[in-house]
């Protein structure tokens, strides 16, 4: 398979990888690729590592004293925890959305402009430019146009979400990392965040992490199974669901357990 | 305990909590009456515009409220800075429970627990005699310029007894900045600094205001750090420079209520100059409570 010219090639990877905050490992010795242009699930149940797993692709986890790891995760082959790598540059390859929406308490233009402005850019036509082109890819255009310069607080909450993610694509980054994103939202404004990820896979890396076992069967290419901290299987999406190599997987996802 | 003492002891506490409510209230209104009964005849526009005449028993206390305003007014400009950078060296900087930002709590609340004729002996000691001669030396003044009594050395007395508050009610602010805020705008791919500037201050700013007027308020009453360091008894000028000394409005009613050579002559003039004292500290009480409340409810309005 591997010599298949058109097999996705892995955008990132984690080698070993084991985190700990403090002296406990939150995840052991995981190694896994996240392929280029795929949506790759993390499932499992709650403390099984799968968002700290997440956190550590964009190096949020650094925000957290105590925390330190072994292992490698490189990012197109460099390795994100090396010295010559500015980790401001690295979130800006490697973006994120998070489970609560969190908006700034500023206007809907300028919580999408935030990432380009902290960024350097002061172009005034080339701010609204991409502005509006985040905001379309992320299916609010439509609903928010004719109020860009109210907050942002008065959006609904699968609207704060959208913004969320128009935010994070404004600054045009390579992987997307999703912890949950839908899990706070109703069941249609969930669809709408679920057709969006369809449609964000044609241009970027997508990892999300999520409880809900038919949202990774919808929205998943790949899926990957984390319990105890360890990664259990990882493999196509229909394989995991229907015919899992692991009977801890199996056990998951048909609800024995999780 | 049969129901009988039961209801009675009930009864007695709720009558003894009630009574020590009651008491503080009445304080202030006792206070307050007595300071508006006497004093609101003589608030005129000639009061509060004149310098005072006759040996302080007759005129205005225009020196007074202009000193007062003057010295709060440097005190702001010196005490924000710090204090605010402190707070955000507390919160945002330091590692939690790190040693140093423990050592800085300590001190910050020690601080807080000096008595303020304490602040002024260390401003004599410290502003006047330390800096102020060090400075004479070192400019080359042949007569005593820095190393006297004036208006710039008791506004920095009055600053660091209001480093506390602003410190406290600064770091209060940046612990409502939900974490949230400062984690997406890390992801986005803001340094740390951009974070703080763009997000985390203009979060807190409400609650910084707050601690800013407050400190305002507590500094404008004080008159124990200004005695030695630069608050006079009676000028007629206003102050033009910073070492120039100044009439202040607490320092001024201590004045008339010791000095004055007819203490009957005095007394109207007394009780005009506390309601404006009092006034002015209500009225930036006023100003903090109007800018929290209305934090709050932006706060509340946004979830």
């Amino acid at each position: 398979m591997s010599l298949n010219p058109n097999a996705p090639r892995p955008k990132m990877e984690a080698r070993e990888l084991t985190l700990r905050y403090g002296t406990k490992a939150a995840i052991q010795k995981v190694s896994l690729a996240i392929l280029d242009r795929r949506v790759t699930a993390l499932i499992g149940p709650s403390g099984c590592g799968k968002s700290t797993f997440l956190r550590a692709l964009n190096r949020m986890n650094d925000l957290i004293p105590g925390a330190n790891h072994t292992g490698t995760i490189l990012l197109d082959d460099m390795d994100i925890h090396d010295r010559s790598v500015d980790v401001v540059d690295l979130r800006r390859r490697v973006g994120m959305v998070f489970q609560k929406s969190n908006p700034f308490p500023k206007s809907i233009f300028e919580n999408v402009a935030y990432g380009l402005r902290v960024g350097g850019m002061k172009d005034k036509s080339a701010l609204e430019q991409r502005v509006e082109k985040s905001l379309r890819g992320s299916a609010l255009w439509d609903e928010v146009k004719d109020r860009l310069h109210e907050s942002a607080l008065g959006l609904s909450g699968g609207q704060q979400q959208r913004l969320c993610i128009a935010r994070a694509m404004a600054v045009e980054p390579q992987v997307l990392l999703m912890d949950e994103p839908a899990s706070a939202l109703d069941p249609i404004a969930t669809a709408k965040i679920e057709e969006l990820i369809h449609e964000l896979k044609a241009t970027y890396t997508i990892a999300i992490v999520t409880h809900n076992m038919q949202q990774a069967a919808r929205v998943s290419d790949r899926t990957a199974f984390f319990y105890m901290g360890e990664l259990v299987e990882c493999g196509a999406t229909e394989q995991i669901f229907t015919n899992p190599r692991e009977k801890r997987t199996e056990d998951y996802v048909t609800g024995k357990f999780g | 305990m049969t129901p009988n003492t039961r209801r009675a002891v009930g009864l007695a506490l709720t009558s003894l909590t009630g009574l020590a409510a009651f008491i503080i209230i009445a304080m202030l209104g006792i206070i307050l009456f007595n300071v508006v009964e006497n004093g609101a005849g003589g608030v005129t526009w000639t009061f509060l515009s004149k310098p005072p005449e006759d040996g302080m028993m007759g005129g205005g206390i225009f020196p007074a409220i202009f000193g007062t305003a003057a010295l709060t007014l440097l005190m702001t400009v010196a005490v924000m800075p710090v204090g605010v950078l402190t707070a955000v060296y507390l919160h945002e900087y330091a590692p939690p429970n790190s040693l140093s930002a423990r050592f800085v709590r300590v001190a910050v609340v020690n601080l807080a627990g000096v008595p303020s004729i304490v602040f002024g002996l260390f401003g004599l000691g410290f502003f006047i005699l330390f800096v102020g001669q060090g400075m004479d030396r070192a400019l080359g003044h042949e007569e005593m310029y820095w190393a006297q009594p004036g208006i710039l050395w008791a506004s920095l007395t009055l600053a660091v007894l209001t480093l506390p508050v602003v410190i406290v009610s600064t770091e209060e602010a940046l612990r409502a900045v939900p974490m949230d805020h400062r984690t997406a705008s890390l992801a986005l791919g803001a340094t740390q600094s951009q974070t703080l500037g763009r997000v985390v201050l203009p979060g807190a700013l409400p609650g910084i205001l707050t601690g800013a007027v407050l400190a305002i308020s507590r500094g404008a009453g004080e008159v124990a750090p200004i005695l030695f360091t630069g608050a006079a008894y009676f000028l007629p000028d206003l102050p033009t420079h910073l070492n120039s000394q100044f009439m202040h409005l607490g320092y001024h009613t201590y004045v008339m209520a010791t000095q004055s050579p007819d203490v009957e002559a005095t007394r109207p003039l007394l009780y005009s100059t506390v309601l404006v004292l009092l006034l002015l500290t209500f009225a930036l009480n006023l100003v903090a409570v109007i800018i929290r409340t209305r934090t709050r409810r932006k706060a509340a309005g946004s979830h």
